[in-house]
């Protein structure tokens, strides 16, 4: 009774794809596409043949007892030999087959006519889900097996037992449907159908049933599976079946009643049933994977780059301001991912800035412009695939993307350490925080457990936080967020690192708890040195916290500048929109300015501007060629063609 | 969580009575019964008839539900119809096979199953594909073929193992090893494959989470990482699999034990299947839900034990 839910398919990845779905084949054309499903149909027809007239595939009657070749082994007679009285194997396991497909076909119609209505129901109406989950768990604790042996008993036919297998199955068909329902309804399309008064029943049927064809599918197939081995047990066992007739599970038990003369017999028996259920499964996951690529383009996974794209030299940064006591100094730093076709998709672009010891230097930028990659990406831990492909970072004069992946890794927590957005899945929810903290303190500085478990209070309380001793014996659970991001950094401090990478530390919590946060960085920054790199697209939390900022769009730095400066005069259009945008800096009674459109992805970004089709002063000069990054006052860079009209007319805001 | 242990005693309750109730409804439809079974194809209808009216057979379906209920509230289980031994005497006699049968093959299964997860997790492409081929082997292969394969090999060709037959703990231990270690082997294959592919599955989900990679940007060494953090997050799914399986191999255990002649509660029901003796099967109905619900009742422990969000509520 295996069961394992599939989850439905990405739902924002379908509605994104419909409209291009121009060549989608149809699903006969893509199932002959896959040589495993095809094989598995092949086989199970041959089987369905096998019920119908077995006399179509072999000569011999299965009853024909050939007492001149007993236990005689594969002969060209007897293909799969003779078994104890001299009858032909092959011809045995054919006019089983029918019994044996019948046998798995009530089952599977027994348990879908019960479990997928009784799933839709729960997936779609409240009251009926308690109902239907407490009576799942009440079928799922009855043995079975007490159950099958009394209905042979009582009925003596298998086809009793097989509707009984189809019955105590069905709870795992019925959690499948219902989880995989519930996803579905919960899409834009089945509410607006809902809006538009279309009955529930119908839409359940009409619209929900078709998307989770491919994970019933699945089960299905394990069931069939399931039913198959089970029947062939219980004949196995003797039961259900009169002797002269030929089932599979009777063959093993004959087999098995002369396996010290000839083992051989048990091989075709026993594998004629290995190789069906086989069968059931291979096709399942053919049909799952067919309906599948009906609702999301084909994509492939796990690729990884093999054609290097060179990034545009023109887009590099003719600006760099060289300071000599950078703690962390990157430079042209451009990262890729592999696209489908094996091509390197960037999606940051030659990327430069120094980060001065002590010095907290904000990276600035809506989501989808590479912030959060580059920071990554100075970690060592870029996610699936991508990669540094040009560039450096050098950490205290030393060059990271020289270093091994185990030397890379000596650097994080020691060195560079970080704190990531969303406080209440930052922490291991199963170990308490005191755990956590006294862990990397041990990691970092070998302390014994009894010194780790005083410096972990000493953390606590340098994030300011009233009642160490309490809070270190709390779960995560029992934290508030605040709470929990302050213990987060006191993670991040246990290796008294240099550097602290800060990805949006603020954004998931409340306006004050974010001004308290920005303030205990800002403290740790003065008392210990820490050098910040804050992540984020709120410039007034930047300009709190940093002195100098980088501001980011589509995979580019677009503008260099102390942060005075920037929210004094901006000089990138991109800078002065995000400025206008964020309510922080708003004239009170003004309405609050937006830049229109939105961060386009990586592979629409053009040569050019990448800003071009969302700025007001766009001219055909933006549109022509790269641009590049260049000095436009003292310690100051922007990617703009245009910085003249920006500093002379300013952005309106 | 004791309150949460208290509930779902209590739950258990109702399922152990709808379990007798069914049994016995099912038992009723059966054509011929015990007494006819008893005296034998020769003996005479009122010799039957007589017998019928001594075991109680003659009375309707609820009146003998209700005699039945009556002593299982004196703590008893009423006495074979066969050899009029009592059924709880019988049924305790058996319960150790079946229990070190069961308990054995979960155990295995389970950290063989880990382990294969836990590497293949770790692994890209070929171990991945290797738990998806061995996956649907332990599905393809029925246990009891898988039983005689090992005989085959280890009993008759190797005489490693014996082929047959049941030593008890107390009488020797090792030889109890031994005993067990084909009928373990053959009924953990399943639970093998189900628990390596759930712990991957599992595994690849946690490493994809927020904390693991907070651990690893703040230095965490990877060791700590999998088998501390993405392990123990990993267990939840892994305890609710043990768990089904464990209940799947007291089905198992059936067809097993008649393959290896072993004397536990799976031979028993089915020879008192075949014979109809109606307390037995009752008997052994309510054993199987009991552990079933004992094995539940472990699993929400298990949970509490892993996830201190459930301990604490």
């Amino acid at each position: 009774m295996t069961s394992s839910p599939t989850p439905a398919p990405d739902s924002t990845t379908w509605i994104a794809t419909q409209p291009r779905n121009r060549r989608r084949r149809g699903p006969l054309a893509r199932f002959i596409r896959k040589p495993l499903g095809v094989a598995a149909a092949v086989l199970l027809l041959l089987g369905v043949v096998a019920s119908f007239a077995p006399s179509l595939l072999t000569s011999i009657d299965p009853q024909a007892a050939d007492f001149a070749n007993v236990l005689s082994g594969p002969t060209a007679a007897h293909w799969l030999g003779t078994d104890s009285l001299g009858r032909d194997i092959l011809s045995r396991i054919i006019y089983g087959t029918g019994p044996a497909l019948l046998g798995v076909l009530i089952a599977v119609g027994v348990a879908a006519l019960v479990a997928i209505p009784a799933g839709l129901a729960a997936a779609m109406f409240r009251p009926v889900d308690a109902v239907v989950t407490r009576l799942n768990d009440l079928v799922m604790s009855i043995p079975g097996i007490i159950v099958l042996l009394m209905v042979l008993a009582l009925s003596g036919s298998m086809n009793w037992a097989m509707v009984a297998v189809g019955l105590l199955t069905a709870p795992g068909l019925v959690r499948v449907v219902r989880s995989s329902a519930a996803t579905v309804t919960e899409e834009p399309y089945i509410a607006a159908a809902r809006v538009f008064g279309v009955g529930k029943w119908k839409i359940a049927f009409r619209h929900v049933l078709p998307r989770i064809a491919g994970p019933i599918l699945v089960n299905v197939s394990l069931i069939a599976a399931n039913a198959l081995v089970t029947a062939a047990g219980l004949n196995f066992l003797g039961l259900g079946l009169t002797p002269p007739t030929p089932s599979w599970g009777g063959l093993v038990a004959d087999g098995a009643a002369v396996m010290n003369q000839q083992p051989w017999t048990l091989v075709p028996s026993g594998g004629v049933i290995a190789i069906t259920v086989i069968a059931f499964v291979l096709l399942g996951d053919a049909i799952r994977d067919v309906t599948a690529e009906g609702w999301t383009a084909g994509r492939s996974k796990g690729a990884s780059i093999t054609r290097a794209t060179t990034v545009p030299a023109t887009s590099s940064d003719d600006a760099v301001i060289e300071s000599a006591d950078a703690l962390l100094r990157v430079r042209d730093l451009s990262i890729a991912f592999p696209d489908a076709d094996g091509s390197a998709r960037s999606v940051v672009q030659s990327v430069s800035f120094d980060i001065g010891a002590g010095e907290a230097v904000g990276i600035v930028g809506e989501s989808g412009c590479g912030k959060t990659i580059t920071g990554l990406g100075v970690l060592g831990m870029l996610p699936g695939g991508a990669r540094v492909v040009s560039g450096s970072i050098q950490l205290d004069g030393v060059e990271l993307l020289e270093l091994s992946p185990r030397e890379r890794a000596a650097v994080r927590g020691k060195t560079i350490a970080f704190v990531s957005q969303e406080p209440m899945t930052a922490l291991d929810p199963l170990f308490t925080v005191g755990y956590q903290i006294s862990q990397a303190v041990r990691v970092h500085t070998g302390a014994s457990r009894k010194r780790a478990a005083a410096r972990t209070l000493e953390l606590l309380e340098q994030v300011r936080i009233v009642d160490p001793k309490r809070v270190a014996r709390s779960y995560p659970h029992e934290i508030s967020g605040g709470m929990a991001q302050r213990v987060s950094i006191a993670i991040a401090l246990a290796g008294a690192p240099r550097l602290l990478i800060a990805d949006e530390p603020t954004t998931a919590l409340d306006v004050t708890v974010q001004a308290e946060i920005v303030a205990l960085l800002r403290t740790l920054q003065e008392e210990t040195g820490l050098a910040v790199m804050l992540i984020s697209h709120d410039l007034g939390v930047v300009s709190a916290l940093c002195e100098r900022a980088v501001v980011m769009y589509a995979g580019q730095a677009v503008e260099r500048a102390p942060v005075g400066e920037l929210m004094s005069t901006p000089l990138h259009p991109y800078s002065a929109g995000l400025l206008s945008a964020n309510p922080h800096f708003a004239t009170p009674g003004s309405r609050l300015q937006t830049i229109p459109g939105s961060v386009p992805p990586p592979d629409k970004w053009p040569v050019s501007c990448h800003f071009a089709d969302r700025c007001a002063l766009a001219t055909e000069a933006c549109r022509v060629g790269p641009i590049p990054l260049v000095a436009v006052a003292p310690g100051r860079a922007s990617r703009c063609v245009r910085v003249d009209a920006l500093q002379t007319e300013g952005v309106a805001r | 969580m004791l309150i949460l242990i208290l509930k779902r005693v209590l739950i258990s309750i109702p399922l152990l009575f709808v379990v007798s109730v069914l049994v016995f409804v099912l038992q009723s439809f059966i054509p011929g019964d015990a007494a006819q079974q008893i005296a034998g194809p020769q003996a005479s209808p009122e010799m039957v008839e007589k017998l019928r009216e001594a075991l109680g057979l003659n009375l309707p379906v609820w009146e003998q539900y209700a005699r039945w209920l009556g002593e299982v509230l004196h703590g008893s289980l009423g006495t074979s119809l066969l050899n009029g031994q009592p059924v709880i005497d019988a049924l305790n006699q058996r319960l150790p096979t079946t229990l070190s049968l069961v308990i054995g093959s979960t155990v295995i299964a389970t950290i063989v199953g880990v382990v294969l997860g836990v590497i293949s997790s770790r692994g890209k492409g070929a171990a991945a594909r290797f738990i998806d081929v061995l996956s649907i082997a332990g599905l393809a292969v029925p246990g009891f073929w898988l039983a005689l394969l090992l005989i085959t090999v280890f009993s008759v060709q190797l005489g490693i193992f014996p082929a047959t037959g049941y030593v008890a703990f107390a009488d020797s231990p090792s030889e109890w090893l031994r005993s067990l270690a084909l009928p373990v082997a053959a009924l953990s294959l399943t639970g093998v494959t189900a628990i390596a592919k759930q712990t991957r599955e599992a595994m690849l989900d946690v490493q994809a989470s927020d904390f693991i990679r907070n651990l690893r940007a703040n230095g965490i060494p990877e060791s700590a990482i999998v088998f501390r953090h993405a392990l123990r997050s990993s267990a939840v799914r892994i305890v609710t699999i043990s768990g089904l399986l464990f209940i799947g191999a007291l089905g198992g255990s059936v067809v097993i034990e008649q393959v290896f002649g072993l004397p536990g509660l799976g031979t028993l029901a089915v020879s008192a299947t075949t014979s109809k003796d109606l307390p037995m099967i009752q008997g052994i109905a309510v054993y199987f839900t009991l552990i079933v619900i004992v094995v539940n009742l472990a699993t929400d422990i298990a949970y509490g034990w892993i996830n201190p969000k459930v301990r604490t509520s």
